[in-house]
């Protein structure tokens, strides 16, 4: 056992979830005890999706408990195979189901039998992988489940496209500005005259898969989500994949010589080298940004980054290499990663932790004392708590992290952004320490308006006790209304009854 | 008039498949860990437990809240890690963090399905590190969202003090000098002069709810002269109220009947079946039944809720004539649609987790009455709802108003169907008189919106062909 108050990374199914609902038209019915559905509102609130998240549960409740799952599971399945003839039905078992240790996949073949669509169980241990493994492995399972399909049916299309072509693989919902990502790197092909052939999970229909195979390379942004899928398709169908997260001003042009190099290497004849050029001095404004004085003014200041891998290598880099700013440690939560973190950032920052214990990195931050931190939601409370500002650069987030604006961290409007963001948490630390020494701002107290200090009115020991227990914001109005409603009354003693009796009469 | 005429209609119970969106139990360590302020929440789960609590509760998360996980691992399942072992080394820690006066143990589904004995290692390991643990297995196998408190305040009520201490007497003679030291002086306290009260058998309500909305419910029932011995659960776990034999209870919320259930049974309590005191209707209805038993005479009862209607008329009459209809996820549902329904507003259908027709009956009564008065029809009541079924239901009716869960809202919206998230009515304070404008505040927010959007042509925002 052990004692946690908050988790990085959360379940697996949660992983697998993210992945079928990216897709169009795909259902996942989850094994699971009421109240398990949790993942219907998180989307539905922190993507303010509007469409019905296509998520259902085939309850374990006490009768399963007792006597197996017996055809409910299998009527679920078939049951919503009807309602809403879904292209594919992901089984999702949970960690209450894997420990019930029943025979799901058997109930899939069941199911298979009499749906139209396709039934699958998704093939995760929830013991052993959390959400972004699992989301890792459910594409990779959905992906080969059609290609072989495809190649059964002697439907897989022959050859490449005829123009260098692209699948952009790891865009998925509930990912950090993944939406504005995945716009941004269209953008960016389309500049290099790279057709995209198919990107998901996000938005992807299940019949277009087998035309995966036609694209010249995959281009894998996310460290976390979609490697796997990528090695499968370089295996069977020998397509490279470029795996250099396009996030900062040297990384993005690491990724398009990667991308120049494996179009080459297959005769197409590219030179980017004048776009990086003319992008990275006259388009970005990162670039120029570093030689400014407002960066000068940065080098040397300590940081510390955290996250999952992606985003917290990328960003360590970005604050070392490009800005001049001292990173003190740089550290994930992706522990089943450890190595590659560490082989990416070793040589940017003085230390790195590998971790998921939110309390030893709460510690760590208070140890080194930065000017500013990079992190998730709850390094920024970390944050708040230390007085440091905060940027945040990866999940897990909260609802201010799906901007409707547009906002990518990746390719060249990506590095603007990050950019704003680093310059805004380290100018804000500035301010805070300027009013510190000048002892704040204006500091006198305001005046109370309308009650004079001699008033006639006395306010009861209980009654001073429910004011307290009143929001501070609406205090003051509500001590005000209060007064007025007494003394409209002629009311010397203001009781807690009084208070209350004025609340109903003015809705103070 | 024929007889069918003045047959009153009765109230229709359906159930359907179960298949509906609710919290897991568990949720109810958000709210009463900050009720019960010297207490630690332990949830013995998965990280499947732990990552709703940390979503749904949001920023409350960050406040270094009394409750943790105790998260289980693989060993744990397959029992290579001995249970008491783990939990007292998770206890010990505790302890000397936060040294609370008690742990409450929320057993999970996990803890059910591999058949923890948590009853049974409590005992032990609370005399073994001395501070009391108390058991409640709020899990989704068993149990909807609220039910969790109801679970947590059924174990606790089996620690209520039986008698009460002796120390009680003299604090009350030290309170006897206080008074006289005090002389002369303004009498200050609420649970003022014994005088003030009728002499009726002591009586404990059950049911947690914010300080304010406490003080305000002991006000009301002291204008009648009642005095309330104590709340289940108080303030603090060491204050919890004395239970004897023969004691009176009353429930604040219809989701409580376990503990009711306890109340009576393990602690030989006599239980007050009155409807909620939710809405001015329903707090008169609940104040009556109280003063009844005690053979009181309610005073100034009638007039107090015209009052209360009046003083809301504004809010009131955005919603009358209009149609709601409760998915169900709560168990506030019955009080509230019989509210709504005192109104003005029509109920096309009371969805609900679970009903208790014994517990809530006083309540089921009302809205029947309340029905018949306001000439609309009775409304069916679903238990264990099915969300799809309910969905194509409110596309055919379209009802102007559907009070639901997060998950359905956003997707209702789109679709220009005004929706109000059930979940806020379990945070806002919508007991008693005094709140009324706060829960017609929460049901009117969406027509509100509307008032202020019209016009603009954007009520639906989704393309034709998407699915309910």
């Amino acid at each position: 056992m052990k004692l946690a108050y908050w988790m990085y990374a959360g379940p697996a199914h949660i992983g697998t979830l993210r992945i079928a609902s990216s897709f169009k038209n795909v259902h996942a019915i989850m094994h699971a005890p009421l109240g398990d559905d949790y993942f219907n509102v998180m989307r539905s609130m922190l993507e303010r999706e509007r469409d019905f998240t296509p998520v259902t549960t085939s309850v374990v409740d006490r009768n399963v408990l007792a006597r197996g799952s017996q055809e409910k599971v299998v009527d679920n399945i078939t049951r919503k195979d009807a309602e809403e003839h879904p292209d594919l039905i992901v089984l999702t078992p949970t960690c209450t189901s894997s420990i019930l240790q029943e025979d799901l996949q058997n109930f899939v073949e069941r199911a298979q039998l009499e749906a139209k669509g396709d039934v699958m169980l998704a093939d995760v241990n929830h013991y052993r992988f959390n959400e972004l493994q699992a989301a890792d492995r459910t594409l990779h399972q959905v992906v080969k489940f059609y290609l072989e399909k495809a190649r059964r049916k002697g439907t897989l299309p022959d050859g490449k496209t005829q123009k260098p072509s692209v699948n952009i693989i790891g865009t998925s919902t509930l990912g950090f500005h993944s939406q504005h990502d995945c716009t941004e790197l269209k953008r960016l092909m389309a500049d290099l005259g790279i057709e995209v052939n198919e990107i998901i999970p996000e938005g992807a229909s299940v019949h277009n898969l087998k035309n995966l195979p036609r694209a010249w390379f995959n281009l894998v942004p996310y460290r976390e989500l979609g490697l796997m899928t990528a090695h499968y398709l370089q295996e069977e169908f020998g397509t490279p994949f470029v795996d250099i997260t396009p996030m900062g001003v040297v990384e993005t042009a690491r990724c398009l010589r990667k991308i120049q190099q494996v179009l080459n290497e297959q005769g197409a004849d590219v030179n980017y080298e004048s776009y990086i050029n003319e992008q990275t001095l006259y388009v970005s404004q990162a670039a120029w940004f570093s030689r400014s004085i407002d960066c000068q003014n940065l080098t040397g200041k300590k940081a510390v980054v955290f996250g999952d891998n992606t985003h917290a290598a990328a960003m360590t880099k970005i604050l070392a290499r490009e800005m001049g700013i001292h990173v003190v440690w740089a550290g994930t939560y992706c522990k089943y990663d450890e190595e590659w973190f560490r082989d990416q950032v070793s040589e940017y920052c003085d230390e790195v932790i590998i971790s998921d214990d939110n309390g030893a990195i709460g510690d760590a931050i208070a140890r080194v004392e930065p000017s500013a931190i990079f992190g998730t939601q709850m390094e920024r409370h970390v944050g708040k708590r230390l007085d440091i500002p905060c940027g945040v650069i990866a999940s897990p987030i909260h609802i201010q992290n799906f901007p409707i604006g547009y906002k990518p961290f990746l390719g060249y409007e990506g590095t603007n952004q990050i950019t704003d963001l680093v310059y805004n948490s380290f100018t804000l630390g500035m301010e805070d320490h300027l009013l510190e020494i000048f002892g704040g701002h204006d500091t006198k107290e305001g005046i109370t308006k309308g009650i004079s200090a001699d008033s006639d009115l006395n306010w009861s020991k209980d009654g001073l006790a429910e004011l307290n227990k009143i929001p501070g914001f609406v205090r003051g109005k509500v001590k005000r209304n209060t007064e007025k409603f007494a003394r409209e009354r002629n009311i010397e003693q203001i009781t807690a009854e009084v208070l209350y009796a004025a609340k109903e009469a003015v809705g103070a | 008039m024929t007889l069918a005429d003045t047959q009153p209609q009765a109230l229709n119970f359906e159930c359907e498949t179960g298949n509906y969106h609710t919290f897991c139990p568990i949720s109810c360590v958000a709210w009463l860990y900050q009720k019960i302020e010297d207490s630690f929440f332990l949830v013995i789960g998965t990280k499947t437990c732990g990552y709703f609590l940390q979503n749904a509760m949001g920023v409350m998360i960050f406040a270094e809240p009394r409750y943790a996980m105790a998260e289980l691992e693989e060993g744990d399942i397959s029992a290579q890690l001995n249970d008491y072992d783990e939990l007292k080394r998770l206890c010990l820690q505790i302890k000397r963090d936060r040294n609370p006066s008690v742990i409450v143990w929320i057993g999970t589904c996990t803890t059910e399905i591999i058949k923890t004995d948590l009853e049974g290692l409590a005992p032990k390991l609370e005399s073994e590190i001395g501070i009391p643990i108390v058991v409640a297995r709020a899990n989704g196998l068993d149990y909807a969202f609220t039910q969790g408190e109801d679970t947590v305040l059924a174990a606790m009520a089996q620690r209520c003090p039986s008698k009460a201490p002796e120390g009680e007497k003299e604090k009350e003679e030290r309170n006897g000098i206080q008074k006289l030291l005090n002389f002369g002086r303004k009498k200050e306290d609420v649970a003022a002069d014994e005088s003030e009260y009728v002499n009726h058998p002591p009586l404990v309500l059950f049911g947690s709810l914010p300080d304010p909305v406490v003080t305000q419910m002991t006000l009301e029932l002291k204008k009648q002269g009642i005095k309330v011995s104590g709340w289940l659960p108080s303030k603090r776990y060491t204050e919890l109220p004395v239970l004897e034999e023969g004691y009176y209870v009353a429930g604040m919320n219809p989701f409580l009947s376990r503990t009711a259930t306890t109340l009576m049974r393990r602690r030989k309590c006599k239980l007050i079946g009155a409807p909620f005191p939710i809405g001015p209707d329903g707090t008169h209805a609940w104040i009556e039944k109280i003063c009844s038993v005690f053979g009181i005479e309610p005073k100034g009862l009638e007039e107090r809720e015209a009052q209360i209607w009046e003083s809301v008329e504004d809010y009131v009459k955005l919603i009358r004539g209009k149609s709601v209809f409760f998915m169900g996820d709560n168990l506030l549902e019955i009080s509230l649609a019989r509210f709504l329904t005192r109104c003005g507003m029509t109920v096309q259908e009371i969805g609900i987790p679970y009903m208790d027709k014994r517990y809530q009956a006083a309540e089921l009564a009302l809205l029947e009455k309340t029905c018949q008065e306001m000439g609309v029809p009775i409304p069916t009541i679903v238990e264990k709802p099915d969300n799809y079924n309910q969905l194509q239901r409110i596309n055919e009716n379209r009802p102007d108003l559907v009070i639901t869960g997060m998950a359905h809202a956003n997707p209702l919206e789109a679709r220009g169907i005004n929706t109000k998230w059930s979940v806020e009515f379990t945070f806002a304070q919508i007991h008693g008189f005094t709140n009324t404008r706060d829960v017609l505040e929460l049901v009117t927010r969406p027509m509100r919106r509307n008032n202020s959007l019209k016009d603009l042509g954007w009520d639906k925002l989704v393309r034709d062909e998407a699915k309910v």
